[in-house]
């Protein structure tokens, strides 16, 4: 396998590089996430150039990168919204990119979703977009789903609104909604897509506190996409810098400091 | 001249591969409609959308037609001394083409405008992709159920439109020369068999399937924005009235042929 000079900083490496297709979907079969000489390309432009990054439970993995290199469509080809043009996507052990649509729908159910634009259902309440998930995959009765609810809007400080539609929010709360849709499901892994983009540092804090504490009670895995290097400080375990379709570095924050690599230098700098 | 037979050639591939695209969307609905769950719910909800919010529109159509048919039949009949005729004239032009082809363009227009809109926009700031991530199949829930939605409501809608125009031609009929409404449509009906009545009701079946299938088709096969949204909400419409128009000629002539 081509993966060259980036350091994992995972045992069982190679265990890991050779999927096992027949695992029967559960979890704990290796690393929440793996991903191995992921290629994508629209028409002529090149956007993801063979990237490999794992994930393994409980742990948090921040995406960086300039705007337009390719982290959301990073995102959508883990949950399958777009197809790779070649490489390996493996969720728990399962092979995701030869799935059909019914398996697939299955791992997703595992999953927490945030878009970079929330894409909140506008014709639902925010109550109601919360519930979606709840409604379709679980047994709830209408009380416990309301519960759920509360509990889920309550943890993004979104409790007082939860008659409103999401025209009515600004861009920060249809984010924060979103979220809770995100989560509603108690998902094993999280993909966020700049989950504190637009929100002030308060609110942002609150946010990154509410992964924290979520990974630690769920050993849930997370990929957060994000520009705010505070927050991928304060959340991720190990950071992967994407540029020109490849992961430039990857590592903890420190380490990354550590590398005399211009590009990161310079990516870094702006924050402190 | 070699220029046009390309801008031809190149129509003729766009209209297949259309063509193709659409074959490959139906087939992928058929198959995620006979799988659990049903969608039950949201089948109601579009029912009630499509159908009974419909139904001012078409009775409306529907009640205007009727008028017009008999007041101007009215005229060429007294000419010809057939002036008796009427009732079962304007009963049978209504049941047998009017009723059915004007609900089915009346519903292409709301009904197909209002999805490939409606979809479209959800497909344009990535709604559909939200349901798709959440382990929703959006083929099912949102065009298996407004697909089927329209298939059932189309030959409701048509017995309304029917309903209306026979009524209102009667009223149109009897400020003219006083007749009781039951005294017409026994005139009406005289030598109208139930086939007559069924044949061409079922046939807006076929209507709603177009109008639900190429409204659900364009507007989640939208691109681009706001206007991309426009675009679909046009292109649903033209469409599904184009193709409603010809599934009746062609329907007609089938008909024809099974229930002379
Ligand atoms: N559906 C698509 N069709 C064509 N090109 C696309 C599509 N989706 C993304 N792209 C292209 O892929 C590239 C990466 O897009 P992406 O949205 O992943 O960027 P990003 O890293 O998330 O940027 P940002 O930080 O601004 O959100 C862009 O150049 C974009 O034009
Ligand atoms: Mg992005």
């Amino acid at each position: 396998m081509r993966h060259p000079e980036q350091k994992t900083l995972l045992a069982g490496e190679e265990s890991a590089a050779t999927p096992a297709i027949e695992s029967a979907g559960g979890k704990s079969d290796g690393p929440a996430v793996i991903l191995r000489g992921l290629h994508k390309s629209f028409d002529s432009q090149i956007v993801l150039d063979g990237i490999d990054l794992t994930v393994e439970d409980g742990e948090t993995l921040a995406v960086l990168g300039r705007s337009g290199t390719g982290k959301s469509v990073l995102l959508k080809l883990i949950i399958g919204l777009q197809k790779p043009d070649s490489g390996s996507i493996c969720i728990h052990g399962q092979e995701i990119t030869l799935l059909h649509l019914d398996a697939m729908n299955e791992i997703r159910k595992k999953m927490g979703f945030l878009f970079q634009q929330a894409a909140l259902y506008d014709s639902l309440t925010v109550e109601q977009n919360v519930a979606f998930p709840l409604k379709r995959h679980t047994k709830m009765t209408k009380s416990e789903r309301g519960d759920r609810v509360k509990e889920l809007l309550a943890s993004v400080g979104m409790e007082g609104d939860l008659k409103k539609m999401p025209s009515d929010l600004s861009g920060g709360m249809q984010k924060r909604v979103g979220l809770a849709r995100a989560l509603a499901l108690d998902p094993g892994i999280l993909l966020l897509d700049e989950p504190t983009a637009g929100l002030d540092p308060i609110t942002s804090g609150e946010i990154d506190e509410l992964i924290l504490k979520l990974q630690a009670e769920h050993d849930m895995a997370s990929i957060v996409v994000t520009h705010d290097l505070h927050s991928a400080k304060t959340i991720a375990d190990r950071l992967a810098l994407l540029h020109e379709g490849k992961v430039q570095i990857e590592g903890s924050f420190k380490e990354l400091e550590k590398s005399d690599n211009e590009f990161v230098a310079e990516f870094l700098k702006r924050d402190s | 001249m070699p220029s046009t037979l390309t801008s031809v050639w190149s129509l003729i591939n766009h209209f297949l591969e259309w063509f193709g695209d659409l074959a490959f969307f139906a087939w992928e609905v058929a198959r995620s409609a006979v799988r659990r769950p049903y969608e039950g719910r949201e089948l109601i909800r579009q029912l009630d959308e499509i159908g009974s919010r419909s139904l001012p529109l078409v009775a409306l159509a529907g009640a205007a037609i009727g008028a017009v048919l008999s007041l101007e039949s009215r005229d060429s009949l007294v000419r010809f001394g057939a002036k008796s005729m009427l009732p079962a004239a304007l009963v049978y032009s209504i049941i047998r083409e009017t009723g059915p082809i004007v609900t089915g363009l009346v519903v292409s227009g709301r009904v197909g405008a209002g999805i490939g809109a409606e979809l479209g926009s959800m497909k344009v700031t990535e709604q559909i992709d939200a349901i798709e991530a959440s382990g929703v199949n959006p083929f099912k829930f949102l065009a298996f159920t407004r697909i089927v939605a329209c298939i059932l409501m189309l030959p409701l809608l048509t017995l309304a439109a029917d309903f209306c125009g026979v009524l209102f031609g009667w009223i149109a009929e009897t400020l003219v020369e006083p007749v009781s409404f039951l005294r017409f449509i026994n005139k009406g009906f005289v030598g109208a068999s139930f086939s007559d009545f069924l044949a061409p009701t079922f046939r807006t079946a076929v209507f709603g399937l177009i109008i639900g299938m190429i409204g659900c088709f364009q507007g989640m096969r939208t691109k681009g924005g706001t206007a991309g949204v426009g675009f679909s909400a046009t292109s649903s419409v033209v469409l599904s009235s184009l193709f409603v128009i010809l599934a009746d000629v062609i329907l007609v002539k089938f008909i024809l042929v099974f229930f002379p």
